[in-house]
């Protein structure tokens, strides 16, 4: 059922790289560096403002697939994939999308599992793609049972 | 602190011992990320998902991993991030965080990353491509 998925896409969502929020993530993940927290040394940088670390992706708004419907339990994060173009600065537009880019099962010693990638991208105010994210969902062939159809 | 171009293939980054995780992580990462999964925080959801207790994030572990290149952002960026979750973690754990130089290209240096737990297992590996600005090359 997650196979006829593949291609779907969210709508674009606009964020805002908000400092509070990459610092309290920076905080979060123990990485309290002046780059990402202290508005002087961002300005003092190359970059000439702050930067969010480069897992900070993951707490943005991306839309929603409507079709796609995942069990509540049974499902573990296989991988996870950043590709950037250039680094996230703090204070900038980003524009959030999400697609499913593919299904697939393979049987191994826990049974059938099912292999969801998740793709999610960030595009600047210009339209420029700043980074691609991808993740892989394994589903457990009982978490799949257990779900309404 | 060794510049990062001076770092030859087969020689690591500094690495870094985390302090044992705590459930106070889990929540002030849950807080930060957006991630609620109740499975990193309440133990009887941990335990109704037959885990012997909570587990860490694998985005914590993976967050934590990056802040190896953090004194580099100066020189460059990671251009890319691949990491594949192979164990849990639990509260208590004490994680090693560590790169190595695997390959070098001209303004390109690709990393072999883990964490480690104290058992000497790697909870997360993976590569880190860092992307190196002009000035830092010819230099």
């Amino acid at each position: 059922m997650f196979k006829e998925l593949i291609g779907k896409r969210s709508a674009p969502l606009k964020n805002v790289i908000e400092s509070g929020a990459v610092k309290r993530f920076a905080e979060a993940i123990h990485d309290p560096a002046p780059i990402y927290i202290d508005e002087e040394a961002g300005k003092a940088s190359r970059y000439g403002r702050n930067i969010a670390p480069p897992t900070f992706p993951v707490t943005l708004d991306y839309g929603v697939i409507e079709e796609l419907v995942l069990p509540a339990k049974g499902l573990i994060h296989g991988e996870q994939k950043f590709h950037y173009k250039r680094p996230l600065l703090v204070g900038e537009e980003v524009y959030g999308v999400t697609a499913i880019k593919n299904y697939y099962e393979r049987t191994g010693s826990f049974g059938k599992m099912g292999f969801l990638v998740i793709e999610r991208q960030g595009t600047d105010a210009q339209g420029e793609l700043i980074y691609t994210e991808e993740q892989i969902i394994i589903i457990n062939e009982a978490a799949r049972k257990g779900m309404p159809v | 602190m060794k510049a990062i171009t001076d770092i030859k293939v087969g020689e690591s980054l500094e690495q870094v011992q985390l302090s044992p995780v705590t459930r106070l992580d889990l929540i002030k990462y849950a807080g930060a990320s957006g991630d609620f999964n109740p499975i990193h925080t309440i133990d009887e959801d941990a335990s109704n998902a037959g885990l012997p207790g909570i587990i860490a994030h694998g985005m914590w572990t993976m967050g934590n991993l990056a802040k190896l290149f953090t004194p580099y952002v100066e020189d460059g960026f990671i251009e890319d991030y691949a990491i594949r979750f192979r164990n849990m973690v639990f509260i208590g754990d004490v994680l090693t965080l560590q790169a190595v130089l695997h390959k070098e290209e001209e303004h390109k240096r690709e990393f072999k990353v883990a964490a480690v737990n104290e058992k000497g297992q790697e909870v997360v590996n993976g590569t880190v491509v860092f992307s190196l600005y002009e000035a830092e090359i010819a230099g």
